[in-house]
């Protein structure tokens, strides 16, 4: 069973090379403690790299001056002030503390956490709109060259509608949907925004991925007597998984800065934008608060990447090379 | 055999993921369910009321966290959604597009609006006091209006410059030699000395410096630190937080108007508790989703009190001198690239005293709505507002 499916992912990746995947198993099957070795070495560089970070922080501001340095009226470089620039365990600290001295208060890592993850499940559910309109896109103008003339013009001027005049449209859209017992919530206007920002990249993606195959496989499947599904789901998508994959990730960043700025954008509460905007408001009496939810929205980020690289496992056998999308 | 390992793992980790977006999602949910304080009591026959604010939850509007809160407008037989707004929801737009029932704004933005089509009316103006203030440091050479020629003086924009503009205008200062800069969420560029002088208002900003730790003393910043210019002392003063309505069904729809009077009635009891009780009515907007610091929140409940307290003709009802002074101050001021806020006088029906007053009579003796013996509180603000 596992030897005709590996056959046949041979056979439908361009350039494959039938074996070439049983070998690399192989090869897999002794290097597995050198693997392990390696993904130690890949989170050792990780943890070297935010140190690296920290001290470059704190080696600024030890000895920038104060108000930054600035050029004929420009500052070129920031202040470093504890107003500006707090100190790294100030900002640690910080995070141990209570969100306020009100006995109900969470501690600030548990706050940020929590708006983390409401936003991950809005950008999720965003990505996952996305990538169903954007693949469906890509198929429909890979059947027909018209449909690609026609529509991939818009896909890119969909972009460049600015976020913040499309956002409280959006919202207010929403507000008069009713369909039954279907009431649009707050959170759908949000995810929304994030699948309009994440479906533009799959779908320019998964363009080129299903054009990929060379003339030479697309005739060898027509001498098969193969149809248009047959030809689809033995090569043309086996062929796009290297050219998907990318586009999926930046997919997923996108939603995510696009749930963010829209969750800032209409006021949405529970999520990581509207405690960015809230505390920012505070920084001025407490600098090293509105640092939490910046941070949150970094470890959001490397979340959402990493959910793809997940994928990636899962479509190991079709990833020969990946090309930039 | 491994493959089919490989596979079942990764496949198990989507599912713990997907697992954890999904219950993200409904702990989102929840929240909103929370925040919004709506009640989720099945009774049928209340009427549905959606209110949009002009900002994040605060002690700015504690009334109306305390009406929801302690069942005002249930007994008014209405639902009340609170719904806040974020960076790009401009409340008038909201309700001018049918998307909510009631707003609260300020005056001299929705004269803007009006201007440009909205068919709006001021049902009850709440705060009847500006609480803008245009605040220096002590040591600086602006102490009033008269000395912001040629300054940078800062603003949050978006029709929050209209008083400083309309104050110079009243002082006879040309406009366009002043560098406005646009303010952020804090007090940080005036803190830096980005800005020479800074808008707060009484109720927050102001409250923010407050609350700052001076790096040169290792203490608070304290009033004899700053200038403060109040708005309300001079003539470019506008009307603020009011609550606006849609023109066409208040002409048209009764319900609307019977439920316009009910809301009122139960938003004037939400005020005079916020009053009475300015300790139960900021924790109730902290519960309500606020994230300010609780003696911030005070502080704002506080001061936000004294804009509305005492109010000689009841509150909300609009004082037909403090209204034409705002519209002449939209009307003379003249921003620093020369465009004004309304070119001509808005129409009668952008507002009527009809409901607020109609509603205060129905409350009769059960609520002081005048708050005649009014006294605030004295609040100690604490470092970062905690």
């Amino acid at each position: 069973m596992t030897d005709l499916r590996e056959r046949e992912t041979a056979d439908a990746v361009p350039g494959g090379v039938p074996g070439g995947i049983r070998s690399a198993g192989r090869a897999g099957r002794v290097g597995r403690s050198r693997r392990a070795g390696r993904t130690a070495a890949a989170w050792a560089w990780g943890l070297v790299g935010i140190l690296a970070l920290a001290l470059l922080w704190e080696g600024y501001k030890f000895l920038a001056p104060a108000d930054g340095v600035v050029i004929a009226g420009t500052r070129v470089l920031p202040r470093s002030t504890d107003l500006a620039m707090p100190h790294v365990w100030d900002m640690i600290a910080r995070l141990a503390e209570p969100v306020t001295r009100s006995p109900s208060a969470q501690p600030l890592w548990l706050v940020v956490l929590l708006a983390a993850l409401t936003t991950l499940g809005i950008a999720a559910a965003g990505w996952l709109v996305g990538v169903v309109v954007g693949i469906g896109l890509a198929l429909v103008m890979q059947r027909w060259r018209i449909a690609e003339w026609g529509l991939l013009p818009w896909i890119v001027l969909s972009q460049t509608v600015p976020l913040i005049a499309f956002a409280p449209v959006v919202k207010s859209w929403g507000s008069r949907v009713e369909i039954g017992a279907f009431e649009w919530q707050d959170w759908m206007s949000v995810a929304l925004i994030a699948s309009y920002l994440a479906f533009f990249p799959i779908a320019v993606g998964a363009l080129k991925g299903l054009q990929s195959p060379d003339r030479i496989h697309t005739e060898l499947m027509q001498t098969y007597a193969a149809g248009y599904w047959q030809t689809l789901v033995k090569l043309r998508f086996p062929a796009a998984v290297p050219y998907l994959l990318p586009a999926l990730r930046l997919g997923a960043a996108n939603a995510v800065i696009g749930a963010v700025v829209a969750e800032v954008s209409t006021g949405l509460q529970g999520g990581i934008g509207r405690i960015l905007i809230q505390f920012a408001g505070q920084a001025s009496g407490d600098p090293a608060k509105a640092w939490g939810p910046i941070f949150g929205a970094i470890v959001l980020g490397l979340v959402a990447a990493g959910s793809v690289a997940l994928l990636g496992a899962i479509l190991k056998n079709y990833r020969r090379s990946e090309e930039s999308a | 055999m491994k493959h089919s390992t490989r596979r079942g793992l990764a496949a198990g980790a989507f599912a713990v993921s997907a697992a954890l977006l999904l219950s993200a999602c409904a702990g989102g949910d929840s929240g909103d369910g929370g925040g919004n304080g709506a009640t989720g009591g099945g009774e049928g026959d209340l009427t549905p009321v959606k209110l949009q604010l002009q900002w994040l939850p605060q002690g700015q509007f504690a009334g109306y966290f305390a009406a929801v809160e302690n069942g005002y407008f249930e007994e008014e037989g209405l639902e009340v959604e609170i719904i806040p707004s974020g960076g790009d929801i401009v409340p008038q737009d909201a309700l001018a597009n049918g998307d909510v029932d009631y707003a609260i704004a300020w005056v001299p933005k929705v004269l803007g609006s009006i201007e440009q089509g909205a068919n709006l009316t001021n049902i009850a103006q709440i705060f009847q006091r500006s609480g803008t203030l245009q605040v220096s440091w002590a040591d600086s050479d602006i102490s009033s209006v008269a000395d912001f020629e040629g300054k940078k003086i800062g603003s949050w924009g978006f029709g929050n410059e209209w008083e400083i503009f309309a104050a110079m205008a009243a002082e006879g200062l040309d406009s366009s030699t002043v560098e406005i800069i646009t303010q952020d969420f804090n007090m940080n560029a005036f803190l830096q000395g980005d800005i020479d002088a800074a808008q707060a208002m009484t109720y927050n900003e102001y409250a923010q410096l407050l609350e700052t730790v001076d790096p040169d003393t290792g203490e608070l910043y304290t009033p004899e630190d700053f200038n403060v210019i109040s708005y309300e002392d001079t003539v470019g003063a506008m009307l603020q937080d009011a609550i606006w309505a849609d023109t066409e069904r208040l002409e048209s729809d009764e319900e609307y108007q019977e439920t316009t009077v009910a809301f009122l009635k139960a938003v004037i009891k939400g005020w005079a508790f916020a009053r009475d009780n300015p300790e139960e009515a900021s924790e109730i907007t902290i519960a309500a989703g606020s994230g300010w610091g609780p003696s911030h929140e005070l502080w704002m409940v506080n001061e936000t009190n004294k804009l509305i307290w005492p109010a000689e003709n009841g509150i909300g009802v609009i004082d037909e001198e403090a209204w034409n002074r705002t519209v002449e101050g939209a009307l003379s001021a003249v921003n620093e690239s020369g465009a004004s806020p309304i070119t001509e006088e808005p129409p009668a029906s952008a507002w009527t005293n009809e409901y607020i007053e109609r509603a205060i009579e129905e409350l009769g003796d059960e609520v002081d709505t005048t708050g005649e013996s009014f006294e605030p509180i004295e609040v100690t603000l604490n470092e970062g507002g905690n």
